[in-house]
This record gives structure tokens, sequence and C-alpha cells, in this order.
């Protein structure tokens, strides 16, 4: 029989004031825990925890159950909660800040395509300043599961066809101005 | 300057328990007072403020000849006058003295024990240096004028107006509208006892009419305020109703003979869901019954050809003039009651409910008159289009508790919403789901009231409406309103399709409540409700001696307290009145004539409007019960010819240096 | 703009899937006599995935682009894409608000100066509804369209049209003789890119608003975003599939019609490349009667 009970060594505060300190985070503690941008938010029934779960959880400090859920990678960032949020919390800004932290810690579920998508446009944008979709694609099915490209097909050939499937590899000439030479700070 | 007899200094230390004590080291403070300049005896005590404390002044007065006292404690906010008391009764002028204030402007604000006492000890000398200078002021008396001023006709002012009048006070009641009843009048029943709203208003509103010790003047404005606290000179706008009152007898007979054989105009009353004639009351109970003619609708005051049968109707009594003008009433005040009432929220501003998009979206207010029997449907609580709901659907917190809209919870919406819930499962036995955020129940009965709805079935749903749509995902929601709410309790997203849609609209201060403000010179918070002078100890008070506040134009509020704060507003009426005077502060500005030049800077600078020019001699003069004390012309006067009391050119260059003495 | 030329920044997206977008777009503007400038070497916006993976990053993308702009000298710089657009434009202001993203060092500096514009905002302001009502070569003869902005454009910032039932687009195709239907689903999302990474979900969103604008009596969609057209226009085929209903709605880009109303050359604005609805396409586009071809 599984059991689900908290103990508050399991929380860890320290870590919730934190995120409230990143850019975008600050009205963590003002959530009265409304509902609105659950209920405005096309993605969430299908979350794990809805975003009003994940601010209730993120502010009591329980990271890895923020850190390991699928809301973080369902959000759209189509900003529709933000806008409902009677306290003006910029609830997107706290999924990107999640989404950014459980890469890091690779907390996000392995074979999960959302991650997997933005790592590998990270990596193009970060080599060549530029994206192509089909590749882009191709390198993100291949590590997650490639038979997703079987269904892909249709979609596929009708973007040949008319012309809208470029093959190139774009590139910028001025790849090095990209980023600026500082040190960064992690996330 | 009066002859400078020798200057014996009382200086006392205040402990305030650790308050000062643990951060002061108040010991070595009193010694070191004990050493300054003309200082006669200093010591250090508990609680100067207690009867004790304030004993040793009196003794230390009587037995050691002292002539000025300095104690060093808290804020002269709290305790300032309780020691100048203590002065008198020990028989010296109190204002020979002077509070250092080393509480909130040292132990509670430093860390550091040895510089917050650093700090306190020079505070406390520039105190002692000052002092010396300090001379005798008496305290002015302004008798108060006993008549009272009520502005706003609603339940607040009709209170306030019962309260004064039967303790034989006359009182000038004047509102805006052409009735008496705010927005009482058009609430169907009340919570939590479901009392009918008219039955327990329209009384009081007959007894307003009836009552010899009140002027009641309805259509009126206030638009001009003069004088000062104790004789308000107040001009009141009197609009024409184009009807005598003193010769209508109230048959209404003119409305049923307008030419208009259907009305037209949308009714204000309620709120423009029916249709009211160019000639009108506003509804049936309405104080004074007496008719109104709207001057934008009427033909015969757009065209001059109408057959006026109303005129005809009226018969030998001639009551109807269309040719009456303003009339501009002045009279003489010595108190003001602002009872000026609230609007509610405009849901237009949150379109996402769909309000003036959707038919069936309706605000709170209009569904009260809806319910009502006497309203515009008779009581049948129908759609646009006639039918009744099936399932109505009911949102909390509109432009409440919200940033986008306005950050208070506006007290009452919980409770009416639990209260329409009831009315309209009554009237049409619909599903009815109300959606909140939490369930603000606090007042007598009120808890007892929500159990009630839950016991009728009334679903309640945890979750913040999101969005009411017309988007439909399936056949059952076709044609119907969807609301997509999380409902939190339960753990999941919802769609709920509903018939109709009540908007629980929040209260806001009127638009025109800074106008008002402006013209009886009383303050505002940041949200615009008027401010009062303390939340917790001065409700009904405002800054301006002789104004009380009453009802939802001081912040939103029930009827309950609606009517116990008009009854504290007359009360504290009635002690200024009855105590015949008002004593004013003494630290008051005054023009040295000889050195006036005349130029009036100080005019324009006074934010009181208490600097008058006198044209026989082409000087300023300044009124002392208007002054504040806020020293600006005393600042501004080129001559240096403006002096103020207690704030001497040597009370403060002696307290400047004493606060260096230690640098 | 320098001179009457706007910069124009592209993105990834319309040199491939959004291709048609960038057709119209120039054809559009030359009917206007409105002039774009492609930003030289300009370089990805980083849209929603690099804000996943690191912030500073994102934010170096759009802030490389912004200083370019300014360098050419121009004070407007227009990107039809929504997430290009949101992306430059949350970069100026969050590395106003939060100087600490910008490392403290100044090397991220906020470039004010160049205002971040969307074509839908710049066609409403700086032409304006009367000008497109008096510049009209075409009167529609085809059907009912819904407006679908999406919702980079209009959230976060409300400067391109208002969040909550915008009606900019209405009013620019309604000055076009273009009629629109009352659609609910205006503002609501499209998935982004879920329909490649969670194909069911984004796919499910997708059917939602087309059912939706057929509901309501449209007979196409007009859009603001290439990721919103490739959406829509993509997947109905597999919807009528799964779900049994035709819809075969054309997904246009607000430039296509718009230029098609103008006058612009037909064959410029890539009505070819349209997926879906290309009978009804056929049927509505054709040049006007008695047009002489210029």
């Amino acid at each position: 029989m599984q059991r689900e009970l908290r103990f508050q060594r399991e929380a860890d505060p320290e870590w919730a004031r934190q995120v409230s300190e990143r850019p975008g985070c600050e009205g963590l503690y003002s959530c009265l825990q409304c509902g609105a941008c659950s209920g405005t938010c096309p993605l969430s029934i299908y979350m794990d925890f809805t975003p009003r779960r994940i601010v209730a959880l993120v502010r009591e400090g329980f990271r890895q159950d923020a850190l390991r859920s699928r809301t973080i990678w369902l959000c759209a960032s189509c900003y529709s909660c933000a806008v409902h949020c009677p306290r003006q919390i910029h609830i997107t800004d706290l999924m990107y800040s999640l989404k950014r932290e459980a890469m890091q810690t690779h907390l996000y579920p392995a074979r999960l395509p959302i991650p997997v998508l933005a790592q590998e446009f990270h990596k193009m944008v970060g080599r060549r300043g530029r994206s192509s979709e089909f590749w882009l694609v191709l390198r993100m099915a291949l590590r997650t599961n490639p038979l997703v490209l079987l269904g892909m097909a249709r979609a596929g050939w009708d973007l040949i066809r008319t012309g809208r499937l470029s093959l190139r590899r774009e590139r910028i000439r001025d790849i090095r101005s990209l980023y600026p030479a500082t040190p960064r700070e992690t996330a | 300057m009066s002859e400078r007899e020798t200057v014996r200094i009382g200086v006392y230390v205040c402990h305030c328990g650790t308050n000062i004590a643990a951060t002061v080291d108040v010991k070595s403070l009193a010694e070191y007072a004990g050493l300054l300049p003309n200082v006669v005896l200093s010591r250090d005590y508990k609680y100067m403020c207690s009867d004790p404390g304030q004993d040793l002044i009196r003794q230390d007065i009587r037995d050691r000849q002292l002539n000025r006292i300095v104690v060093a404690s808290c804020s002269p906010h709290l305790h300032e006058h309780t020691f100048r008391t203590a002065l008198k009764v020990g028989g010296l002028n109190p204002f020979y003295f002077h509070m250092v204030n080393i509480r909130e402007q040292a132990s509670w604000v430093h860390e550091n024990r040895a510089q917050a006492t650093r700090k306190a000890k020079n505070l406390v000398s520039a105190a002692v240096q000052r002092v010396a200078f300090h001379q005798p002021l008496e305290r002015g008396r302004v008798a108060i004028q006993p008549d009272v001023l009520i502005v706003g006709g609603g339940i607040a002012g009709i209170h306030a107006a019962l309260t004064l009048a039967n303790a034989g006070k006359h009182v000038f009641l004047v509102e805006r509208e052409a009735t008496i009843g705010g927005h009482m009048a058009r609430f169907d029943k009340t919570f939590p006892t479901l009392d009918c709203a008219a039955c327990i208003l329209t009384p009081k509103m007959s007894a307003v009419r009836a009552h010899p010790n009140i002027t009641l003047w309805t259509y009126s404005e206030v638009t001009k305020v003069d004088g000062y606290v104790g004789n308000y000179k107040v001009t009141v706008l009197r609009q024409p109703r184009y009807v005598d009152e003193d010769l209508c007898s109230g048959c209404l007979e003119c409305i049923e003979a307008c030419v208009y054989k259907q009305a037209k105009v949308p009714d204000d009353f309620n709120l423009g869901l029916s249709k009211r004639r160019p000639i009108y009351i506003p509804f049936p109970q309405a104080v004074p019954q007496v008719p109104v003619v709207d001057p934008e609708t009427c033909i015969q005051f757009k065209s001059g050809k109408c057959k006026t049968t109303c005129i005809a109707a009226c018969g030998d009594r001639h009551a109807i003039n269309l040719r009456m003008e303003p009339k501009e009433e002045r009279i003489e005040v010595g108190t003001v009651i602002l009872a000026t009432g609230f609007q509610t929220f405009d849901a237009h501003r949150v379109p996402y409910y769909g309000y003036g998009k959707y038919p069936n979206v309706y605000t709170a207010l209009e569904v009260e008159r809806l319910v009502n029997a006497s309203g515009p449907t008779a009581g049948e609580v129908v759609l646009r289009d006639g039918r009744r709901p099936e399932a109505v659907g009911i949102v909390h917190c509109v432009g409440s508790r919200d940033e986008n809209t306005h950050r208070w919870c506006s007290r009452v919406c919980c409770m009416y919403s639990l209260k329409l819930a009831h009315l309209i499962k009554e009237h049409t036995g619909a599903e009815i789901f109300n959606f909140y955020i939490d369930m603000r129940t606090p007042g007598k009965g009120f808890e007892e009231f929500y159990q009630k709805l839950l016991t009728e079935r009334v679903h309640f749903i945890r979750g913040r409406v999101a969005e009411v749509t017309d988007w439909a995902l399936d056949p059952t929601e076709e044609g119907k309103l969807v609301i997509r709410v999380e409902d939190t309790l339960a753990g999941f997203v919802r769609r709920i399709p509903v018939d109709m849609v009540v908007l629980a609209t929040g209260l806001e201060p009127r638009t025109d409540a800074p106008e008002v403000r402006r013209l009886f010179n009383i303050s505002c918070a940041s949200e615009g409700f008027f401010l009062e002078r303390h939340p917790k100890l001065a409700p009904v008070n405002t800054f301006t001696d002789g104004i009380f506040l009453a009802g939802c134009c001081q912040g939103p509020k029930d009827i309950p307290d609606t009517v116990a704060q008009a009854g504290a507003a007359a009360a504290e009426a009635l002690a200024l009145i009855d105590a015949g005077y008002l004593e004013t502060e003494p630290n008051t500005a005054h023009v040295e004539e000889e050195k006036c030049c005349g130029c009036k800077t100080c005019i324009s600078m006074c934010p009181y409007h208490a600097v008058a020019f006198v044209d026989e001699i082409h000087k300023s003069r300044v009124n002392e019960v208007l002054c504040k004390g806020c020293g600006t012309c005393v600042a501004a006067c080129p001559s240096g010819a403006i002096r103020q009391n207690l704030f001497e050119d040597d009370e403060i260059f002696a307290e400047i240096e004493g606060v260096f003495s230690n640098a | 703009m320098m001179s009457g030329v706007y910069g124009y920044f592209p993105g990834c997206s319309l040199k491939g899937t959004g291709v048609a977008y960038e057709e119209s777009l120039l054809a559009l503007f030359r009917a206007l006599h409105l002039g774009l400038a492609e930003l030289e070497d300009w370089n990805c916006c980083g849209a929603t995935s690099y804000m996943s993976i690191d912030e500073r990053d994102a934010f170096s993308l759009s802030a490389r682009n912004l200083t370019m702009t300014q360098k050419a000298g121009h004070r407007d710089l227009i990107a039809p894409c929504s997430a290009c657009y949101l992306a430059l434009r949350k970069t100026q202001d969050y590395l106003d608000r939060y100087p600490k993203i910008a490392g403290g060092n100044g090397s991220l500096t906020s470039i004010r100066a160049v205002r971040v514009r969307h074509p839908l905002e710049v066609l409403y302001t700086d032409v304006g509804v009367e000008r497109i009502r008096k510049t009209v070569a075409r009167h529609w003869h085809g059907g009912r369209v819904a407006c679908y902005y999406g919702c980079q454009t209009v959230r976060p910032y409300s400067e391109v049209d208002r969040d909550h039932d915008p009606v900019r687009m209405d009013e620019l195709l309604g000055a076009a003789e273009i009629p629109t239907v009352d659609y609910s689903l205006k503002t609501k999302c499209c998935g982004g890119s879920l329909t490649g990474t969670t194909h069911d979900v984004g796919v499910r969103l997708v059917y939602i608003l087309l059912k939706e604008a057929a509901r309501k009596g449209a007979e196409a969609i007009v859009t603001v975003c290439p990721l919103c057209q490739y959406n829509l226009d993509a997947y109905q085929s597999e919807i009528r599939r799964s779900s049994g209903e035709r819809l075969d709605m054309p997904v246009l880009y607000f430039t296509q019609v718009l230029g098609w109303a103008l006058g612009a050359e037909i064959e410029s604005l890539g009505l070819a490349r349209a997926i879906s609805g290309r009978k009804r396409i056929a049927q509505w586009f054709q040049p006007a009667e008695k047009e002489a071809y210029v």
C-alpha cells in the first residue's frame, strides 16, 4: 500500500527563497492559490501538477516534485496564466527557471522530447547562429524515439512539396559575436 | 519678549519598560542631563506616562519650583497631551514643556547601545537648550455652531440624521439623487436574516421625512464649503425637479398621464433593465414622494410642443412647474458627516467574464433587481430571452483581490453571493454554482448562513474563474456559457456550462470622491476611500476636526457596520456640539504687521487658505483657527515677518546648537 | 524608421516553413510603398527553447540582433514571427528591469532606442484602417474568416493588440472588405512546438481551434505567426483520419489576404505553399475580372 506523507525534513525552504529571487519569480510568496492560472492554462489538463500546484510545491520547498514534473515541460509559454493572475505573478518565468534548473541537474525524464529539443536547439544555434528546422527535428527524434519520424512523414512530405522544407544548414558569418565574452553565472 | 526669570528645568528620562532602556543607557542619560545648563533636577523612571510618573512631575514642580519640563520618552503623538496636562495640574503653563522622542527615534531604530545613547544625549541636550526659550501660550476656543450637515442620504446618512435629530439637533440632509435610500433601496433581501431591505429601510426614510429637526434636500449637491471647524458656511445647489415639493400630493397621476404611453428611457434605478417615462419617480416608496421631470428626454423641454397632459392631470394643485430654476441655499453648520457611499465595480473592466458581450452575464446588483418583486421582471429571474435558467454560475471577487483591478477585498460579496444563490434557487430551482477563492463570512450569523447554503446543496467550487466563454466542446455545451475553472479542492480542471453568469462585483470609491474630498479638505488613502484618523481608535473621525465619516465612503462594509458607524459619527458630532466649543492648538503662525510689506507670498503658499489679506492696512493676517501650523508661510515670507508659536527662531537655533553639543 | 525603411528580422521560420509569410509580407509592403531592409547577418532569436536552457544565452541572442539594428541606423525592427517578436521585446524589458542578468558589467545592455514591432501593429498604427479602405483594389468574394492572433503577440505585452478580444486584425481585414466571425478562441494557444514533441497533445489543441472556427461559420483562418500557421495547416489530414471530421480549412497569413485585397501580384503571395484548403484558396484568390497585370 502506497503512503503519501511528507516530513518537514524533505522540504527545502531555502531553495524556495532562492527561487523567489530569480528574475520574474518575485511574486511567488503572494500566491493566493486561487487557481486562475490552472483554469486558463490550455495544457493544465495534461499536467501531473497544475500550475497552481507547482507554485504551492515550490513555495513549500518541495524541489524534487517540482523539478521532476512533466508540467514544466508541457508549458507552452502562452502567458495566459501570467495575464490572469490576480497577484500578477509571472508564472511563465517560474516555469522557465524550473526548466533550466531541471536541465542543469538532469532531473528531467530521460526520453522526454521537449527538453531534448531544447538542448539540440541550443547546441545548433550556439554553433551556427541559426536553426534549421529539418535537422533539429531529426536530431531530436533520433535521441528520443526515431519512430515518431514515421508519424511525421506525411507532414514532412507536405512541407517538401510546397517548398517549405529547407534542407540547408543555415549559419551566420560572425558567430563569435553571438555570446558576449564574459563569465556567466548559472541560472 | 517677557522678562527672563531664572530658568529651572526638570528632565525626566523614561525607560518605557525595556523599549528604551534595553538600547539606551537611561541612567547615564539622566546623569548627563543633570549636568546641562539650567537643569535643576534629572530623573529616570520606568514608565513616565503612568500616574506615579506624572505625579513625579507635579510634585517636582511644586517642591523644586521648576518652570520648564523636558520628558525624554516616546512619540509626542502618544503622550504630549498627557504630559502637558500634568504640567497644567502642577500649576505650570502646559507649553513650558518639550518632549524628546528617544524611542521611535533612537532605541527602536538603532542596535548599537553606545551610539544610540549618544544620539539620545544630543536630542536631550537640544530639548534642554530649546525649552528655555518657550513662552507661555494659551489654547484658543472656537464656538461650535449646533447645526449639522450630512452629505448623502443612504442608510448611513439616514441613520446619522435620525440619531442627531432625536437628540434635538437640527440636521441638513443633502442627497444628490431625487430620493434618499441609496444602494440599500435597490436590494431585495439582506443577509444573513433575509429581511426585506425595503421593509426595514422605508420606515426610516419616512421618519426622516416627518422629523421636524431634519431639513431634507434631495436632488441637491454641496458646491462650496467656506469657513472652519465649528463654523462652516456651505452652499448647496438644489437642482430643479420641475415639480414643486410643497404643492405635490404624491398621487403620481402625472406619470400615468404622460404622453409616452410606452416608457422609453432606460431606468437608472433598475440599472437599465427596464424603462421609464420622462416624468418619473425613482421607485414606489421614494422619499420625498414627488416626481421628477428629466429635461433631456421630456418633449416639452426638447421641442416645446407637448400636450403637457401631466400638467392637466395635476389639476388645480399646479405642482408641475417646467420653468423651475436651480436654487442656491446657504447654510451655517458646525459639523459635517460625509456619508456619500460607494459605487460598484464596472464589470466591463474584466472582459474575460464577458459582461457586455454575452447578454446573459449580469452583475450582482442587476440580479438584485431581477429577484426583487418590485423590479423590472416582477421578481422572475429570467434570461434576456425570457427563459428560466437551469444552471447559474456566481463568480466571486470580480474587481476585488486583484492587482489588475482593485487590491482590496470588498467584504460584502461573499455574503451577498450566498444570499443571491439562495434567492435564485428559491425563484428558479436552478443548479447554482458559487466559484470562490475564500469564503469570507465573519459576522454575526454569517457562518451559520453559509452552513444553510451548503445544506441547500448549492455547489461551492473553490477556484477563481479564469474565463466565461461561448466556446462549446460538445453538444451539451451548445448555446451555454461555459465556465472553465480549476476545482482546487477536488483536484482537477472542470468545464461547467451555465445559462446565466452573475458577477459578484466589488465596491469602489465613487468617481467624484476626489472632488468631495477637496470640497471638505479631507484626505483619502491610496485606494481612494476617505481616510479615517486612526484605523482602530478613530474610524469615524478625519484629520479635519468637525468632519466625520460614515458608511462605505470610508471603506467597504455591510449594513450592520454602516449603521454602527453612522451612530458613531453622530455621537462624535454630538460630543462636539454639546461641549459647545473646540480647543485649538496654539502652534499657529502670526504676522508681525510692522514687518509685513504686503507682498502676499504667504497667501498663495498656504495649503489651508488660512492667510487673508486685509486691504485696509495692506497687510496679511493669519486666521488662527484655520491655521494648522505647517510653517510654510513662516519659511516663505521674504521679510521674515511671520512667526510661529512653538517654532520661534530662537527656539529652533537653540535646538540646533544642542544637537551638535557633543560633536 | 530611417527614411521610410523598416528594419526587418525574418527569423529562422520565415526562411523555412513560414516562407509564405515572408513572401506575402514583402509583397504587401511593396503594395503600400513601405520599405523593409533585412537585418544583415541576423541570428536566431532562441524562441522558447533557449530560455529553457540558459537565461543569459537567450538574452544574448536578442541583444546581438538589437545592437546590430541600432548600428544599421534602424529605429524600428519588424519581427513577424510571434516568438521572435516576444524574444526581442522581452529582452529589452528584462535587461532593463533586472541588471543582474546583464552580469553587472554592462556587457549586455538593453537597446531601448530600437522599437521592436510586429507587422500587424505597423499596419494598424502606421498605415491605418482608413488608408487600407481607400487602397482596396480587389473586392473579396471569398468566405468569412476567423482572425487568429495566437499568444505571444498579445501576451504579456499588449502593444500589438490587447490580450482579451483583440480586434486590430479584424478591423484591418474589415477595411479590406473581408468579413470576419466572432472567434472566441482567437488568443488560445496552438501548442507551439508541442505538435513536434508531444504530438497527441499538440494536435488536440489544433483540432479544438479548427473545430471552433468552423462552428462559428468561418471558412478560413487568418494568422500572424508562422508556427501557428504550420500547426493549423499541416495536421488537418491527420485530424480527418482520427476524428472523421473533414475540415480542409485554409490557414492564411494576414499579409496574404491583405496583399491580395490591396492589389499585390498574386504569385508573390505564397498562396501555393498552403497544405490544407487548396481548393478554396484557388477559388478565392483569383485576380479581379478586369484586372490589368502591371
